[in-house]
């Protein structure tokens, strides 16, 4: 048998912590100092206009970006920016990106056996059923065999949130899901995603699709120029924002 | 060149002006010379020579090619190393190796670099290793590392080029499932490497089979080597050097073939 992974986090728990997170780009703070916490079984959703930063500050909880100062702590201990350490913790946090990036070489439930197959040794039968079984999640059970590049965009992504659920994941990062995807394909995407919250997934989510965190997440954060502006629940910052920059980005 | 609809040429044209009219050409051109040479003894005498020095240039290729991609693909990674150490070495063996023709790069390596080595070995291995001569190191083993460290340069720029044209998502997605940097070259990034630069290796792999008639300057006997000793020795040189050119362009057109088959079936998934 190869090892579970370590049990969820129970219920409430902090999962994910960014402790003041700077990240510059040359001259451009991106990123200039940013707490978060996300706790399990939560749904975060980062708000914001373009270039605000938003994307960064979610690729620095998985350290696609090194922060230059702050911290980052997963299931409240922090992680260093050492390889073997990194390994470890994107083992235990999934990502899905606005580009899908399914590994065009692989069928489809390859894609989805890969890690846990390479990382935990996991047996290619074992791997295979478990693909099969994450696909049907995500209603692509019939798309098992297909390569990547046979797939719609819709598609594609779900593969790839399967992919990432593959390894079990304690949190689950969605950097713009939808923004590649035509308009009557990002509905099937946000269907997986609304099912994953309500099954008690721990998510955080960049997104310009106001509807969605507005239905789904337990908390927003609305960004600016590497900036909180202002954060809360839905019902707070989307509906009823005391800053006027995010009155007027949501006025639209 | 460019169509009007952007297409490069030739767009949608009947089959006729698609068929492969040179490889036609050509098979006409060599049945009508095998059949001029199956009925004259001279050719089938030259025919035989050749054939004895066969298995040296394949040989040599086939040992070459793989060690040359073995040395490309360590030097590659040195190129996109993080480590300035790496990066460094990997640079100067690359334009060293590039800047220097290939002849004179096999007379370096077997008469001095072997020569040296076989020195260092002594002196290393004190007693153990005095009866060793570099005269004991044949010119066979000399030649293919020569041309192993000549290609090998070659293959680096290749492989290095095939890596960064692969967007960045792939690293990040591979990174991002856990995946340490060795299982994410093996798995994600070296495979797709290797179906995008497979057209670049096929015509290096032609290149290096024509390259190994450089073995000849040392007297090993590739089928350049038996074509010369037996058009020096009777004065047949133009029975002799055609059909040493027809023989390498058979061996080349076959590899094109194999090329071209591996390339399609690649083709349709390699994104």
């Amino acid at each position: 048998m190869p090892p579970e992974p370590e049990t969820s986090p129970p219920a409430g728990s902090p999962v994910l912590e960014a402790r003041g997170v700077v990240k510059r780009f040359g001259p451009v703070t991106a990123v200039g100092g940013i707490s978060l916490e996300v706790r399990a079984g939560r749904v975060t959703a980062i708000l914001g206009p373009s270039g605000s930063g938003k994307s960064t500050l979610l690729r620095c909880l998985n350290f696609l970006e090194i922060p230059d100062a702050g911290d980052v702590l997963f299931m409240g201990s922090p992680v260093r920016a050492r390889d073997r350490e990194l390994d470890l913790l994107r083992s235990r946090v999934g990502m899905v990106f606005q580009q899908f990036n399914l590994f065009p070489h692989l069928l489809v439930w390859e894609n989805v056996a890969l890690a846990p197959s390479v990382t935990r040794r996991l047996p290619r039968e074992a791997a295979r059923s478990r693909a099969r079984d994450l696909l049907a999640r995500v209603g692509l059970e019939d798309k098992a065999g297909a390569h990547p590049s046979q797939l719609s965009g819709g598609q594609q992504q779900r593969a790839a949130i399967a992919r990432a659920l593959a390894m079990e994941p304690a949190a689950l990062l969605f950097d713009e899901p939808t923004s590649a995807l035509d308009p009557e394909l990002t509905g099937e995407v946000l269907a997986v995603m609304r099912t994953l919250a309500s099954d008690g997934m721990t998510m955080v989510v960049v997104t310009h699709e106001v509807a969605f965190a507005r239905a789904v997440a337990h908390e927003v954060v609305f960004m600016d120029a590497g900036q909180v502006v202002e954060r809360g629940t839905p019902a707070q910052v989307i509906d009823a924002p005391r800053n006027e920059r995010t009155a007027r980005f949501f006025a639209r | 060149m460019i169509g009007p609809d952007g297409r490069l040429s030739p767009g949608n044209v009947g089959r006729l002006s698609r068929a492969p009219w040179w490889l036609l050409a050509l098979a006409l051109g060599g049945t009508l010379f095998a059949w001029r040479a199956a009925t004259s003894e001279v050719y089938s005498e030259i025919f035989g020579r050749l054939l004895s020095g066969l298995g040296v240039t394949l040989a040599v290729t086939a040992i070459a090619f793989p060690l040359a991609i073995a040395l490309g693909l360590a030097t590659a990674l040195g190129l996109v190393s993080a480590s300035p150490v790496r990066r460094n070495i990997a640079m100067l063996y690359v334009q060293v190796a590039r800047g220097v023709p290939i002849l004179v790069q096999i007379f370096i390596v077997a008469f001095v670099l072997v020569p040296l080595a076989v020195e260092g070995i002594r002196w290393a291995g004190g007693g153990l290793a005095s009866g060793l001569r570099a005269s004991d190191v044949p010119m066979g083993v000399r030649v293919v590392a020569a041309l192993v460290c000549a290609y090998g340069a070659f293959e680096a720029e290749t492989v290095r080029g095939g890596l960064t044209s692969l967007s960045r998502g792939q690293a990040e997605a591979a990174r991002a499932l856990g995946l340490s940097q060795r299982q994410a070259l093996r798995h994600v990034l070296l495979p797709q490497t290797f179906r995008r630069i497979l057209p670049t290796l096929g015509n290096d792999l032609i290149s290096l089979l024509k390259d190994s008639s450089l073995v000849s300057v040392l007297g090993v006997r590739d089928i350049t080597q038996e074509a010369r000793l037996y058009a020096s020795a009777t004065f047949r040189y133009t029975e002799s050097l055609t059909l040493l050119a027809l023989l390498y362009l058979a061996l080349t057109l076959l590899l094109a073939l194999g090329v071209k088959a591996l390339e399609h079936r690649y083709r349709r998934h390699a994104a």
